[in-house]
């Protein structure tokens, strides 16, 4: 090849990749547009804090009312519940695989665990539907067993494939000479695990709890089928809520497209993605800050 | 002479290959004991024989005896964590964590149990007066390690060490790492310590063996070819193959 193609073909590659890149950033850009213009009308119509911290959603009430805190709480019920059951299960669960299993039993639970990633949602909202909901009703005596507390187990359980692969590679990042220096020291496996490897890894540990819970505020299908969908403020763990993702789902076939119930659905979209750009921005954040500590001074 | 440790009849194996063959050696006491020989000749994997670091890796096999102060430390009553605490490490890189440089040296004292402020303030001063650091961290003990430079490191490894107040001290080529300025501190520091401790010291630097080592042991393939004073190795070795090793002939 002449030295002249060789310019052209790297500059070629450069620009070709640049364009890939920007190209997935003008799509992202581009649904936020799309979802604030579709969604703007029910601002200006029922103004913004009206429609955020409104109380009660009734869209086929004449007049409809539009108030969206009642899918937020249950957006944040759903995924706190599934972030208290995802992360430390998660992260317990990495920590023997990364650093108690044997080699063999490591690479087939690993397996058996991805495999948990690909099963369809509407495959765990089928199960946490037919057999989880019946247990949870007789086991706390409830009147259903749909309800915010057997969302979050599912969306736990549906969270869980997230948290530990990724907490597993930030455990096996740790530097095996933090463990040998400290198993050195007369150290026990599990003090090494506790007050090196674990405090070495947190930023990673961190990263896959934030990932989990952006997987289970987005879920749809399965919180759909199992949270129980009543538009109301909970109590309890075992009131029956809505999620905005859910709402969206159950409501969007019967709108008129341009029309006030579109509209706020719209608006419901614009508040869940700002809730998962929230999320996203505070893990970057902490990511970058427990790494310069961890350049820096301590643990 | 007192022997702190002997090896008798010790095989080592990883998986089905043997690395190690037939290793008699005793370690004085106080005294600094060098282990050369070429790459792979299982230097290495006979030191950490002497700590049980092996014991971390799967699918290894020990056949024979250390005897640590006459107790063999392969008996299945001894907890290969407290004999950690009786034999420290030091290894080829310097791997300080990375936390405060107090807190590296805290690390071991407290996991067995020291939480009192003032004597950890005491121990982490006195291992880094011992390791020759003090005066260069002294007003900086909060900061990260991974600060220092690579000398400081090793050394404050060595501190670290130091801290948990062990009898012996293995050292699986310290100075491999550092440059010319560092390393010759570092051999000042182990001939300083071997008043105190007991030292075993893997170097494929024949110099520094020479200028360090009370006793040279030779290892070649797995097999330990000849042990004897150090003097004696590097200027009237019995064996032919310690001769031509020493002379440069291969390695």
């Amino acid at each position: 090849m002449n030295k002249k193609f060789v310019k052209y073909y790297e500059k070629g590659i450069k620009y070709l990749l640049a364009l890939v890149a920007g190209t997935s950033i003008l799509i992202l850009f581009l649904i936020f547009i799309f979802l604030f213009k579709e969604g703007i009308g029910i601002f200006a119509k029922v103004g913004i804090l009206n429609f955020i911290f409104g109380m009660e959603w009734l869209p086929a009430s004449e007049p409809p009312i539009f108030g969206a805190m009642p899918m937020i709480v249950g957006s944040l019920v759903v995924t706190v519940g599934a972030g208290i059951i995802a992360i430390p299960f998660g992260i317990g669960i990495a920590m023997f695989l990364a650093e108690v299993a044997p080699r063999n039993l490591r690479e087939i639970l690993k397996a058996i665990i991805e495999l948990l990633a690909g099963i369809p949602s509407v495959v765990y909202g089928f199960i946490g539907l037919i057999v989880l909901s019946p247990i949870i009703k007789d086991l706390f005596n409830l009147s259903s067993g749909l309800n915010a507390f057997t969302a979050s187990l599912v969306l736990g359980i549906m969270a869980l494939p997230t948290v530990v692969s990724i907490s597993e590679d930030a455990l096996n990042a740790v530097p095996d000479s933090y463990r040998e220096a400290s198993l050195a020291l007369g150290a026990t496996k599990w003090e090494t695990t506790i007050r090196i490897i674990l405090p070495s890894a947190r930023s990673g540990l961190l990263a896959a709890s934030m990932l989990g819970l952006g997987r289970a505020i987005g879920e749809t299908m399965a919180v759909l089928m199992v949270a129980g969908n009543a538009t109301i403020i909970p109590h309890s763990v075992f009131d029956p809520v809505r999620t905005i993702t859910a709402d969206i789902a159950a409501e969007m076939g019967e709108t008129v497209q341009g029309g006030t119930h579109y509209q706020a659905l719209f608006g419901l979209g614009v508040i869940l993605f700002s809730m998962t750009f929230v999320i996203n921005l505070i893990t970057d954040l902490v990511f970058a800050k427990t790494s310069n500590i961890q350049r820096g001074a301590q643990l | 002479m007192i022997n702190k440790m002997e090896a008798k009849h010790l095989d080592f194996y990883y998986k089905d290959t043997q690395a190690l063959f037939n290793i008699n050696l005793p370690v004085e006491k106080n005294a600094v004991t060098a282990l050369i020989g070429p790459s792979g000749c299982g230097k290495s994997t006979f030191l950490r024989t002497l700590n049980r670091m092996n014991d971390v890796i799967e699918k290894t096999k020990v056949v024979g005896e250390v005897l640590m102060d006459n107790k063999n430390i392969y008996d299945p009553d001894v907890d290969p964590v407290e004999l950690r605490k009786k034999v420290g490490m030091v290894f080829q890189q310097p791997n300080p964590f990375p936390i405060s440089i107090f807190d590296n040296i805290a690390y071991g004292p407290r996991i067995h149990g020291i939480k009192n402020k003032q004597k950890l303030q005491e121990l982490v001063e006195s291992s880094l007066k011992s390791a020759a650091l003090w005066d260069e961290v002294k007003d900086r003990l909060h900061d990260s390690a991974l600060g220092l430079s690579g000398g400081q490191q090793q050394r404050l490894v060595i501190a670290r060490v130091l801290a948990v107040e062990p009898e012996m001290i293995l050292m699986d080529e310290p100075a491999s790492a550092l440059d010319p300025i560092s390393t010759s501190k570092l051999e000042e520091l182990v001939r300083e310590l071997k008043n105190n401790y007991t030292i075993v010291i893997v170097t494929h630097n024949m110099q520094q063996a020479a200028r360090i080592s009370d006793y040279t042991s030779f290892f070649l393939n797995g097999k330990l070819i000849e042990y004897d004073q150090t003097n004696i190795i590097f200027t009237a070795p019995r064996e032919k193959q310690t001769e031509d090793y020493i002379t440069g002939r291969f390695g």
